[in-house]
């Protein structure tokens, strides 16, 4: 019955979806603003709609209802509650509906807090969102519907897919489609500018908050996605270069260049049609993310059997919006007044050169993942393009844009003094340049651009906190003095600093461990012991033991250090015999400078155990910088100033008119 | 330097213009040199495939080849069928690596003509089968296609 609820509340949710796009522009045709209006109650009550969908499916999954096809292919009553509640976008349909929902909720959300939008900009924005939301339920109910049932219903569901069964995986998905979904605020507001035809630096204003909450977001969820990764599938990798993965760093670099290009249209109101493209872009990148996924038309380390009916569908809804917003772009942002221009050294200058670098990294991602498709497409060879490809490229043109990541906050706006920037940042630079030798030193081999990129992260970070010093006048006023001043910086110019700083604390994680890390491959037998990184690790044993929903062999390991006992890691093989599937647990030892990481796989006749271990030194750096990125963003997004509808609307609305 | 608007405006555009060729360069450099060619064991006996040259070899692991050897070397076969090449890997396999089911491993054939990998491809999902794989299948009228299952 509540299942039967949910699937009527989904049908109900298309319904108020399509009244929702149509309405206000029906208003606007005939000058009727109480038509236009109706657009705020239509995205609270679809809302609504879609969360009693959503919830309908997690009560059947909690209740383990396998009358519903979806639940019984996807669960099972012996799996942990949090599993079982995790399963509901474990799965393409379920999570399509989490992408749905999260959709309502940014519209519900523009409805609700956005009183202080103008009436038709606000109509506007809610149709075009409400426009996707139809594309996507109608996606929902007629290819990928969760709520279908099958009668006899089976005694017992199938299971998730163990390696899911996680609880980073369990958070990955809502955050990153939070990240995707939060660009169709960026997009829905550049559409609604471009129809409108006019633009601003309110406009920004109100656009800035929505991207930044959607691109900390899908920081967080793509951190998650690699840590998962990492300790998860026992590769001893955080990153592959593989499409999945690309698919949601595409919209993430495209996604940070529009937060910062926001930030010039706001300040300066200058880079407005450059702003507009990118908001189109970013938001079309997620849904090629969502298509690559869906679809699985790419071979990828991270895919799952899929169907492709459903990849045409999600194709033909990626070539509508993105077309349809480039079309209504090419014809309309000419009509949009030129921003003002500025001169090349200064805060823009910086941001325009952190745009310019972005968009074409962005690029280059763009290429390397879908290259496989056009080349098999003109001349019927399958070929992949591998990491060998992304480090040849956008390894060179990072280094540029972190070299000039600790000058953008240090420049002023308009007209910026580059000698005084450098002056600020001197210390940042000797420590840079002394990391530089100290990495040189350290490593006989590694690749010269793995030391250089030490030396930017350790730039980035320093430079970072410079910038915070220099703005309190660390040691050139008084220690009380001093916290003063920090108490009573603006937030976002705090969460600026605490975004680079972990920018840079990713930076020196990603390149300690591709530079140095060790490997050590081998059988052992019982007794048998192997140095690596200074750490000793002595094989013990395998003994069988039984976890709540698995069987697992697990192999100890006793780990040493100068002839001190270290810990015990226990690398184990899964068996779940529900799912017939078999899982590698690596047995992790952590500690500031590094991981040890160890995997065990089969056992040789002769009773030797095959493993492989690892030692990543500052691995942790790369997820904890990620952390900082979104601390950052968060910082900034609690800035008052930022706050929509904050009092500083005032001061510009007499502006406003003469656009 | 006094420049006027539209001077300023085509300053800024022709840097624009100039890093997305630097970049196009780059990665048109790059494509040259970093493509890796997808072969089944058919494709690499008819093109005479030079040793040390690196591509994927995909198709089905061959029942009964797999071999389990000292520090962690598995020795098995990659077959589509027709023809079979044989594979020797240092490391641990994917868990869902099994005998008949789809594989793709990565690396160059040695001068004996066995094909070294360095990475065995995993996936996620028992069912899933890579798209290179499932096509070369078809084409040898091997492919068991309602195998794959409604799953995300």
């Amino acid at each position: 019955m509540i299942v039967e609820l949910g699937h009527y509340a989904l049908v109900l949710a298309f319904a108020v979806a399509c009244l929702q796009m149509l309405m206000p522009m029906a208003g606007a045709i005939r000058g009727d603003q109480a038509m236009r209006q109706v657009a705020s109650t239509a995205a609270v009550v679809q809302l609504a709609l879609i969360g009693v969908a959503f919830f309908a499916l997690m009560y059947a999954y909690i209740v383990s209802d396998f009358s519903v096809i979806n639940v019984s292919q996807n669960s099972h009553a012996a799996k942990p509650l949090i599993y079982r509640v995790s399963g509901v976008w474990g799965n393409h349909e379920g999570s399509m509906l989490l992408w749905v929902l999260m959709l309502a909720l940014f519209g519900a959300a523009v409805a609700l807090f956005g009183r202080n939008l103008p009436a038709s900009l606000k109509a506007t924005v809610l149709a075009v969102q409400a426009s996707i939301a139809v594309a996507f339920l109608l996606f929902i109910l007629t290819t990928s519907n969760p709520f279908l049932r099958q009668d006899p219903a089976p005694i017992e569901g199938l299971g998730l897919n163990p390696i899911l069964q996680d609880p980073a995986l369990a958070f990955h998905p809502p955050f990153l489609y939070a990240g995707y979904v939060g660009f169709s605020m960026a997009f829905s507001f550049a559409m609604a500018a471009l129809i409108e035809g006019r633009i601003d630096s309110a406009w920004a204003r109100w656009v800035r908050p929505w991207t930044l909450a959607a691109w900390m977001c899908l920081t967080l969820g793509i951190a998650m996605g690699s840590w998962w990764a990492y300790y998860e599938l026992g590769w001893g990798g955080w990153w592959f270069w593989d499409p999945v993965e690309n698919a949601s760093f595409m919209p993430w670099l495209a996604g940070t260049a529009l937060l910062h290009s926001a930030l010039v249209m706001e300040k300066r109101e200058a880079l407005k049609i450059w702003t507009i493209l990118l908001a189109i872009l970013t938001f079309s990148l997620s849904l090629l993310g969502t298509f690559l996924v869906r679809s699985g038309i790419l071979t990828s380390v991270h895919a799952f059997a899929v169907d492709p009916e459903r990849g045409t569908f999600v194709l033909a809804i990626m070539g509508f919006f993105t077309g349809g917003g480039l079309a209504l772009f090419s014809w309309r942002a000419a009509m949009l007044r030129q921003g003002g221009l500025f001169q090349p050294i200064s805060r823009e200058g910086a941001l325009v050169l952190n745009n310019l670098l972005l968009a074409v990294s962005c690029f280059a991602v763009f290429v390397g993942t879908l290259y496989p498709l056009f080349y098999e497409f003109l001349s019927g060879a399958k070929i992949s393009v591998g990491p060998p490809f992304f480090n040849l490229t956008f390894g060179p043109l990072m280094v540029p844009l972190l070299l000039a990541v600790p000058f953008g906050p240090m420049l002023a706006w308009k007209r910026g003094d580059l000698y005084g920037a450098a002056q600020r940042l001197y210390v940042a630079a000797g420590l840079a340049v002394l990391a530089l030798i100290g990495a040189l030193a350290l490593s006989s081999k590694g690749p010269s651009i793995a030391l250089i990129g030490f030396g930017l992260g350790v730039w980035i970070v320093v430079g970072a906190l410079s910038d915070i010093a220099a703005r309190i006048k660390l040691f050139s006023v008084s220690g009380t003095e001093s916290l003063r001043r920090l108490a009573g910086l603006p937030r976002s110019a705090m969460g600026t600093s605490v975004a680079h700083f972990g920018l840079g604390v990713t930076v020196l994680g990603i390149i300690a461990t591709s530079a140095w890390q060790s490997e050590r491959i081998l059988s052992m037998k019982p007794g048998e012991r192997v140095e690596i990184a200074g750490y000793g690790v002595l094989y013990e044993g395998v003994a069988p033991r039984q976890g709540p929903n698995y069987r697992e062999e697990v192999a100890s390991v006793t780990v040493e250090r100068n002839g001190a006992v270290v810990t015990r890691l226990e690398p184990a093989q899964r068996t779940y015999p529900v799912e017939r599937q078999t899982t590698t647990e690596s047995g992790i030892l952590n500690s500031i400078w590094g991981d040890l990481y160890v995997v065990s796989g089969d056992r040789a006749a002769d009773g030797s155990q095959s493993f492989r271990i690892y030692f990543n030194p500052l691995v942790r750096l790369i997820w904890i910088g990620a952390v900082f990125m979104f601390v950052g963003g968060a910082l900034s997004l609690s800035d008052r100033r930022l706050r929509i509808g904050a009092p500083a609307r005032a001061r510009h609305a007499s502006a406003v008119p003469a656009e | 330097m006094a420049l006027g608007r539209k001077g300023k405006r085509s300053v800024v555009i022709g840097i624009g213009l100039a890093g997305l060729a630097l970049a196009i360069g780059l990665v048109l450099y790059a494509l040259n040199d970093t493509i890796v060619f997808f072969y089944t064991p058919s494709d690499v006996a008819e093109k005479s495939i030079q040793p040390g040259q690196r591509f994927r070899l995909g198709g089905l692991v061959e029942k009964g080849s797999i071999a389990k050897g000292a520090d962690a070397k598995v020795g098995f076969a990659i077959t589509d069928t027709d023809k079979s090449i044989k594979v020797t890997y240092q490391g641990i396999l994917p868990d869902l690596f099994r005998e008949g089911e789809g594989v793709i491993a990565e690396g160059r054939l040695d001068d004996s003509g066995m094909f070294v990998a360095d990475s065995v491809l995993a996936k996620h999902d028992e069912t899933y089968m890579p798209p290179e794989v499932a096509e070369a299948l078809k084409e040898k009228g091997v492919w068991r296609g309602d195998e794959k299952s409604g799953g995300s």
